[in-house]
């Protein structure tokens, strides 16, 4: 069961990222174009796990999913180390395929975002083990190291406010020593 | 093969200091390491494939393929794991050991843990022992490994630490925000808080710099070089007397043994598979405690037919590591300061003294968190995907703070490791197979261990906080792995004596964190040192020439 999300106001540094990161990512995005070759994936595939991806972590002021090359991520560690998955995937992704020709009568990427949602909602109980996978996978290639092709451009340590590349050395003790605010917060 | 004094297999924390010690005392030593030497230049930064997060496989190793290993269910169903997952146990396979890419908290012992069933009597069902010698033992040689190898950390603030002669030799890195936010709350509930010691330069130390304090911490090579493990410390003084050579990839088979009963040496694998026989007039295993007792439980032969050291049952039992419980914290300010290596601040309060309880465990905040680690410490009610968990990950990330320690677990004799009688690893060696459970008093402490962690937390201002305190239904092993070599006076319930040498078979040694007895409250790595430093002097101190004289 969702909750509505609380209301969260983008700090003025994260709005003005979001605007810049978005750009630069949504070009990256389009590196997997039309007739490119997946190192697993069918590109029917692709779009099923594009879709259910986004639904996972959706676009908002930042990138979705799947324009930070979460799909692209998923498909490496399909023909690398999570090819003890690829069966799990199969399988998976044509049971949501299924569910939305099924409820909706159009395939899942097709399908309206709120039927998507209600589709990966009941998807969640319909097919425990593989959801928990996904929405792994999901959060491994949007949050994890850009290395292995998902998180584009460090976009998520971005959102998060993480420097990067981080301060280290000797400018960790300069900045902090002539910052205007050094509260460490807290009742004392 | 040239005979040596000494062939030591595996060059971890322990390894690595028996040889610096052997070697320096003029025996010619083999050090025996199953994976590869890793250079500071090995960090990589990878927050999926490291050796704490493991989901694209170990950093460290041992890699997933061809080295598996069993688990035991409650049920009794066996399942095959691989390294990177949870269930696998793992520490790392790499000169250094764990030490290359530990948290590197260098933790003492209190006196209390060496003597935890005088203290408190042995809960049913339990094997909870005293050690055979004690805190005042090990002393000098907890300083030496301090001294040697390098601690930063400052034991002012507490007063339940045992005697010590000397400070560490490094003061500790400047507090971050976390610290500045624990500390006033620790104190207004009575608390002792401290700078926690870490093995780790805090100021240019053994010709290497200080922490640059970087993000990424626990579970990487340090990019500079400033995390003291025995890779960058008593290793290469042991190659450097040049008494001492260390063969990499190389994967023991099994000790051999002569028709007296003697060890005459190792059987092992060479860096292309090909095996390979390695005389020796004494055998130390140093592979950690899982893979020390199954190297033991895989030497067998017509006088040893249950393994090596092995006549009473007793190897392989009593396998122990931590019960880590705690609790994240949410704040309605930023906590995090981007600063590690983000553990900064611990109490040993409540290690032992409370009723009722046999024992308890230190707490201190978490190791700097990657993003990928908040993706389930979100606060309660959060949305596990979509809109509401992402806006949750911008919201929380910098204000989250996690307290955690490790429950001194309860030991049992049914906690174990065997060797499987079907699964084999690339080698054809039988794998380790783990059967039984963490006994349930274990399961008290750190549920109470969780809840002190939360009142922390909300004195510290938390205004939203979610136990971490669960009852795993396995062994409990992994980075902190020990107790499967117990030490003992007694060689029906024992394996070594009190200076780890087999009670059965004179020349052979087990030192690393299989003799514990117990695990204490806290990180094992510096006991595993000490013990190290502490037989090492005894064996140099029994070494007569050309053979070993008990």
């Amino acid at each position: 069961m969702r909750r509505p999300a609380s209301k969260i106001v983008l700090t003025r540094r994260q709005f003005a990222l979001a605007g810049a990161l978005s750009g630069v990512v949504t070009i990256a995005g389009c590196h997997r174009g039309a007739g490119a070759a997946w190192d697993f994936l069918s590109d029917r595939h692709a779009r099923i796990l594009s879709a259910l991806c986004d639904q996972i972590i959706p676009a908002d002021a930042f990138p979705g999913a799947s324009q930070a090359g979460v799909v692209t991520y998923i498909d490496r560690q399909l023909a690398r180390h999570y090819r003890r998955h690829q069966d799990a995937y199969r399988v998976g992704l044509a049971q949501v395929d299924a569910m939305s020709r099924n409820g909706f009568g159009s395939a899942f990427a097709d399908a309206a975002s709120a039927q998507q949602m209600q589709i990966v909602t009941s998807l969640e109980k319909a097919n425990r083990g593989f959801f928990e996978m996904l929405r792994q996978h999901t959060m491994e290639g949007y949050y994890g190291s850009p290395r292995h092709g998902g998180n584009r451009d460090a976009v998520s340590w971005r959102m998060l406010g993480l420097d990067e590349p981080p301060l280290r050395g000797r400018a960790q003790y300069d900045l902090r020593s002539t910052a205007p605010s050094r509260s460490q917060g807290g009742r004392s | 093969m040239k005979r040596v004094n000494a062939v030591v297999i595996g060059a971890g924390a322990a390894g690595g200091i028996v040889a610096k010690e052997l070697s320096t005392a003029g025996l010619s030593v083999v050090l025996l390491e199953r994976g590869k030497w890793y250079t500071p230049a090995d960090c990589r930064k990878d927050d999926l494939r490291n050796q704490r997060t493991t989901f694209l496989g170990n950093a460290f190793g041992p890699e997933d393929e061809g080295n598996p290993r069993v688990w035991v269910d409650k049920n009794g169903a066996a399942h095959t794991v691989l390294p990177s997952e949870g269930a696998y146990q793992n520490n790392a396979a790499c000169v250094g050991g764990g030490t290359l890419s530990y948290g590197a908290q260098a933790w003492r012992y209190m006196p209390q843990d060496f003597k935890m069933r005088s203290t408190y009597g042995a809960p049913g069902g339990s094997s909870l022992e005293d050690w055979p010698i004690t805190y005042d033992d090990l002393e000098p040689f907890y300083e030496k490994a301090e001294y040697e190898i390098g601690v930063s950390g400052d034991y002012s603030g507490t007063p339940f630490h045992g005697p010590r002669r000397r400070d560490l030799p490094m003061p500790p890195l400047p507090p971050n925000r976390e610290f500045g936010i624990l500390e006033p709350a620790a104190k207004r509930l009575g608390l002792h808080p401290f700078h926690l010691p870490m093995l780790r330069n805090s100021v240019p130390y053994n010709s290497r710099g200080p922490c640059m304090r970087c993000r990424w911490c626990c579970g990487f090579a340090c990019e500079v070089d400033a995390k003291n493990g025995s890779q960058n410390t008593v290793i290469p003084i042991a190659l450097n007397t040049g008494n001492c050579a260390l063969r990499t990839e190389c994967m023991a088979k099994e000790i051999l043994t002569d028709n007296d009963g003697h060890a005459t040496g190792v059987a092992y694998f060479d860096e292309r598979g090909h095996l390979q026989e390695q005389p020796a007039d004494i055998v130390i295993v140093s592979s950690a405690a899982i893979e020390s007792a199954r190297l033991l439980l895989n030497s067998r032969s017509r006088l040893f037919p249950g393994g090596l050291g092995n006549r009473y049952d007793q190897v392989g039992r009593n396998l122990q590591g931590h019960h880590y419980t705690g609790a994240p914290g949410s704040f309605d300010f930023e906590t995090y300061d981007d600063v590690g290596p983000g553990a900064s601040i611990a109490v040993m309060d409540y290690n032992h003294g409370t009723p009722g309880l046999a024992g308890g465990g230190m707490l201190a905040n978490e190791f700097i968190r990657l993003p990928i680690h908040m993706i389930d410490r979100l606060p309660p009610n959060t949305p596990r995907w979509g809109e509401g968990h992402k806006q949750a990950m911008r919201h929380w990330h910098k204000r989250s703070i996690v307290i955690m320690g490790p429950t001194q677990q309860i030991p049992s004799a049914t906690g174990r490791v065997i060797v499987d009688p079907n699964v084999r690893d690339k080698f054809g060696l039988p794998v380790a197979r783990f059967e039984g459970n963490v006994h349930p008093h274990t399961f008290e402490i750190g549920d109470i261990q969780a809840k002190r962690a939360e009142a922390w937390l909300k004195e510290a201002g938390a205004i939203s906080t979610s136990l971490m305190a669960w009852h795993p239904e396995s062994v409990s092993a992994g980075q902190h792995q020990a107790g499967t070599c117990r030490m003992g006076d007694d060689p029906r319930s024992s394996v070594v004596n009190r200076n780890c040498q087999l009670h059965e078979v004179d020349n052979v040694f087990v030192i690393d964190g299989s003799v514990h007895v117990t695990n204490g409250g806290f990180n094992p790595v510096l006991t595993i040192m000490a013990v190290a430093y502490y037989a090492s002097a005894a064996l140099v101190r029994n070494w007569e020439g050309t053979a070993f004289r008990s």
